[in-house]
């Protein structure tokens, strides 16, 4: 069987896995990091989203060879060793914007790249097209859009430009 | 430790586990020595099953067996249960087919399980699933209610002819033709509700396991593990429940849709058993799409009898209702006493009749969905009365008020069983209407109309019953269940709590408000209340989480065993006090006795109560433990008002939810952070149904819209923000006061959607339109009547 060689949340793992194995199936299966979850089998659910190499993936859109090398975070990797919680987890639970937790570390994994990815500002129309990707059904999204919101100047260190339109 | 009790928004307790990634669902837990099951389905509606060729499969690299339908029947195991029988108007019983767990002779729904492959892998299990040789002769078949009940249409079931499952009816019928014959006018309205997938985002999962001893453990995705471990137990393996442990861990999401006992938990657990090794079974979108119970499909005719003022006087409604392929756990219950009993709504209509056909079709079973029965009552009524204000050219906000029950005339009866304790439907309309700024509509439409939209508002003004109660009367009426919840407070000697529930969380966040429930009553902080749900080896036998039932029917069997704790706690402080017990108060979490400041606190009496060294021995057990059952008088009755305001694109039909308002009575709010969302998630849910989710099967019952490529979920970008308000008329039975949130906003918001487009599309000839309202629908409606827009 061919390996993989991957750095997950910061530690180095070397894997045997099958050709078609996908990186979530190496997650969850080969290195027990369940808190990444499988909602769908076509990629539109989003609740698989980690991070590879900064990007945010859904990680049952790619297979597990693709991910050589690669520096990959899930959401056991956000928080520090210290258990404090990374600014978006803390806003998740500030504003309820999680119900059943199902969807909860894709949403989480793809809020934070959205928000990196935008330090100009996000408008809600702009996060509820950012959040496209990742299906809830138990918040109809509110209280996540509001979370995501509160996380900005949390994690840019500054207050959310008025303008950002 | 700032206020924790009823009615502060403390945030929840579960969250931290969640938030980490350390849920513990079923799908996460693996057992040593686990191995794998993939289930061959049906990929037909309808054929004869000729034979199954599982050679060249249990052959396969990694298998260690493959199971039949057969294999099943020659072990004595039973079929599914279904647990409501309805009578029809004859008094005769409901046709009952068998159900089995894998199919026998026929299948019946594309979806059916036909094989079990078990291997030591999933892929080993997948790709031997592969080599089954499946001998079909497929058969016609049929998928819609209404061609079911042709003449001449395929038989789902041999034997029970018409596809009828029952013929049911409720209300006074006599009564109703009267008042038809000397009415003034008569509206009617033919309308469908949309069959949903209820789309819980954790597929279903189990895990089967069985001990040296014979002692098995099912894990599963359930909402109510009793009543698995009783249903499959008894009715299915007839493995006797003292020796069966049914776990229902972290849940992700149900709605519904994990009520019911469904094949894969006994086929997991049956084949644990036969070898030996934890057998795990997974469900991927596709296979929940075509497994589990879907929602709603309903055809309905109903007409309203009105006097000249617009007084409703009589409400006649006649229902054909998808049972699907087999009756589900609840299946049968739906469109009868949690719909047709509902179709008073708000309204005093003094007569109503309502009959429900069932009819068995080539599609995936119909139970439950969030609501269940009761948005479909709210869906027909809140159309209805919108169309007569359209007909008859009544003011759709004053048709309302005028037939409104007032709020002095609680307890109301309606004529269609229920008794209504309390409520106040005009205070919500006001509320709603001041919020969404109804009386400033016209010019938003205006200002709309320039930008090249049409807007429109909707109103709906629903009730909704949650808690299904009392056990006495559902069994009268066919229940084979009780309607009970069950709590066991345990106080630990140190003064903290474990609490044992019968509810099930799955996303309600149960840790957290009945956690303050405790904390109100004993005077103790939420971190010192542990809540334990969802494991039969743990907690007294209780009815698990459905109808929005938790908190009312749950909470109050916590506050009965509260009571009782606090009972006891007084007799240990009067002891101690050398008082009488009837001088001894219970606040703040102190035992005082009346008029003093002698006094011991809640741990203390904990600590004497397991350490009885100075303790009425002779007269009191040690110990600070009790349990108690709760079996409600009656139903709780939730009302409220929804006002949703829609734009709608005329170049392209796409219509856009711009505001929405739910202002809804739910009795007393223990978190109001909780209570709005799952207002949100429900209104999220029935914006969904009314605009964008179909369950669509081609006419011989192919799914067509069978993954999230085609059944079209809500999304971020598809939903407004919503603005949630409460009114709090308590409930009049229960300790709490409190009557349930749980499917308020998927009940109230469907017809307020459709509303809202009716009235966006009032120039151009629409009286109704059909849920989901697509862009599809809408741009073709504006197109059949843009000659007679551009002549104007």
């Amino acid at each position: 069987m061919p390996q993989v060689t991957l750095t997950v949340n910061g530690k180095r793992h070397t894997v045997e896995v099958e050709g078609r194995t996908l990186l979530v199936e190496l997650l969850r299966e080969k290195l027990g990091l369940t808190g990444t979850h499988v909602g769908c089998d076509t990629s539109q659910c989003g609740a698989c989203v980690v991070h590879v190499n900064g990007d945010s993936v859904k990680s049952c859109t790619m297979l597990a060879l693709q991910a050589d090398g690669a520096s990959v975070t899930t959401i056991e990797g956000l928080a520090k060793p210290d258990g404090t919680l990374h600014p978006m987890q803390e806003m998740f639970r500030e504003h309820h914007a999680l119900q059943c937790g199902f969807c909860t570390p894709g949403m989480v994994m793809s809020a934070i790249d959205l928000v990196n990815k935008h330090p100009e500002g996000l408008t809600e129309a702009q996060i509820r097209e950012g959040l496209e990707g990742n299906l809830c059904r138990c918040t109809g999204y509110h209280n996540i859009v509001k979370a995501v919101a509160a996380a900005w100047p949390l994690m840019h260190g500054k207050t959310m430009p008025a303008a950002a339109e | 430790m700032g206020f924790e009790g009823i009615g502060a928004a403390v945030k929840r307790k579960e969250d931290a586990r969640f938030l980490a990634g350390r849920g513990n669902y079923v799908d996460d837990i693996n057992r040593p020595g686990q191995v794998y099951a993939y289930i061959k389905r049906s990929d037909r509606p309808h054929a004869r099953l000729k034979g199954i060729d599982t050679r060249k499969a249990a052959a396969a690299p990694g298998v260690l067996a493959v199971y039949t339908g057969a294999d099943l029947a020659a072990d004595g195991v039973g079929g599914l249960p279904c647990g409501w029988q309805i009578h029809n108007k004859d008094g005769s019983p409901m046709a009952e087919p068998p159900h089995p767990v894998l199919a026998v002779g026929k299948v019946r729904h594309v979806g059916d399980p036909v094989a079990v492959v078990i291997a030591e892998t999933k892929q080993q299990a997948k790709d031997a699933a592969e080599l089954l040789e499946i001998d079909y002769e497929d058969l016609p078949g049929v998928a819609a209610s209404t061609d079911a009940i042709k003449p001449g249409a395929p038989l789902v079931h041999d034997d029970v002819p018409g596809n009828i499952c029952y013929d049911w009816h409720i209300g006074d019928k006599a009564a109703v033709d009267a008042a038809f014959a000397r009415a003034k006018h008569v509206v009617k309205l033919e309308l469908t509700n949309n069959r949903l997938v209820p789309n819980a985002m954790e597929p279903r999962a189990a895990i089967g396991e069985c001990d040296v001893t014979g002692n098995y453990t099912l894990y599963t995705t359930s909402q109510n593990p009793h009543v698995i471990r009783l249903l499959m137990g008894a009715f299915v393996l007839h493995i006797p429940e003292h020796q069966l442990r049914v776990i229902a861990p972290d849940v992700g999401g149900g709605f519904g849709s994990k009520i019911y006992h469904y094949a894969e938990e006994a086929i997991v657990t049956w084949a644990a058993g036969k070898l030996r090794r934890p057998v795990k079974w997974t469900a991927e979108r596709s296979e929940s799409f075509i497994s589990d119970a879907q929602g709603r499909d309903h055809v309905t005719t109903a007409e309203m009898a009105l006097d000249e003022q617009g007084n409703f006087l009589a409400l006649r409604v006649s229902t054909l209702a998808n049972m699907g392929a087999y009756l589900s756990t609840f299946a049968t219950s739906i469109p009868t006493y949690l719909y047709a009993t509902l179709l008073a709504g708000v309204y005093k209509t003094p007569a109503i009749y309502a009959e429900v056909k069932a009819v068995f079709t080539n599609t995936v079973p119909v139970d439950a969905y969030r609501g269940a029965g009761r948005p479909e009552a709210a869906y027909l009524l809140e159309r209805l009365v919108d169309v007569i204000a359209h007909d008859l050219g009544f003011d759709r906000i004053e048709l309302r008020r005028k037939n409104f029950i007032p709020p002095d005339a609680f307890p109301y009866q309606t004529p269609v069983a229920l008794q209504y304790d309390s409520g106040n439907y005009q205070v919500t309309l006001e509320k709603a209407l001041q919020a969404a700024d109804f009386a400033g509509f016209e010019e938003r439409r205006r200002q709309a109309r320039a930008r090249g939209k049409l807007r429109g508002i909707g109103v709906s003004t629903y009730l909704e019953a949650c808690g299904i109660a009392p056990s006495a009367v559902a069994g009268a009426l066919g229940a084979r269940a009780g309607l009970y919840e069950v709590a066991n407070v345990r106080v630990n000697p140190t003064g903290d709590v474990t609490v044992f529930t019968g509810a099930h969380s799955h996303g309600q966040g149960h840790e957290t408000t009945f956690a303050q429930v405790v904390a109100e009553r004993l005077g103790i902080s939420i971190a010192q209340v542990d809540v334990v749900h969802g494991d039969t080896g743990r907690i007294p036998f209780g009815m698990g989480t459905y109808g929005s039932r938790s908190l009312a029917v749950g909470g109050s069997a916590i506050v009965k065993a509260l009571d009782k704790i606090i009972a006891k706690g007084k007799r240990i402080a009067a002891h101690l006090l050398e008082a009488s017990v009837d001088d001894i108060e219970f606040k703040d979490g102190k035992f005082t006795v009346a008029g003093t400041d002698k006094s011991k606190t809640f741990a203390e009496i904990a600590l004497t109560a397991y350490v009885p060294h100075n303790y009425p021995i002779e007269e009191l057990e040690p110990g600070l433990e009790e349990t108690a059952f709760y079996d409600p008088k009656n139903f709780t009755f939730p009302g409220g008002c929804h006002v949703c305001e829609v734009e709608i694109d005329i170049e392209t039909g796409t219509p856009k939810v711009v505001n929405f308002v739910a202002v809804d009575d739910i009795g007393r709010v223990i978190n109001p952070m909780i209570v709005e969302g799952q207002v949100h998630g429900g209104v999220a849910q029935g914006i969904g149904q009314a605009l964008l989710e179909h369950a669509v099967y081609d006419s011989q019952g192919q799914l067509l819209s069978g993954s999230y490529m085609d059944y079209v979920m809500p999304r971020a970008d598809n939903l407004p923000s919503i603005h949630v308000g409460t009114e709090s008329t308590l409930c009049t039975h229960n300790p709490l006061g409190v009557k349930g949130v749980g499917e308020v906003g998927a009940i109230g918001s469907p017809p307020a959607v459709i509303n809202a487009i009716v009235d966006a599309l009032r120039d151009y000839g629409v009286r109704h339109i059909d849920m989901p309202a697509t862009a599809e629908k809408i741009w073709s409606i504006i197109q059949a009547h843009q000659p007679r827009m551009a002549a104007e």
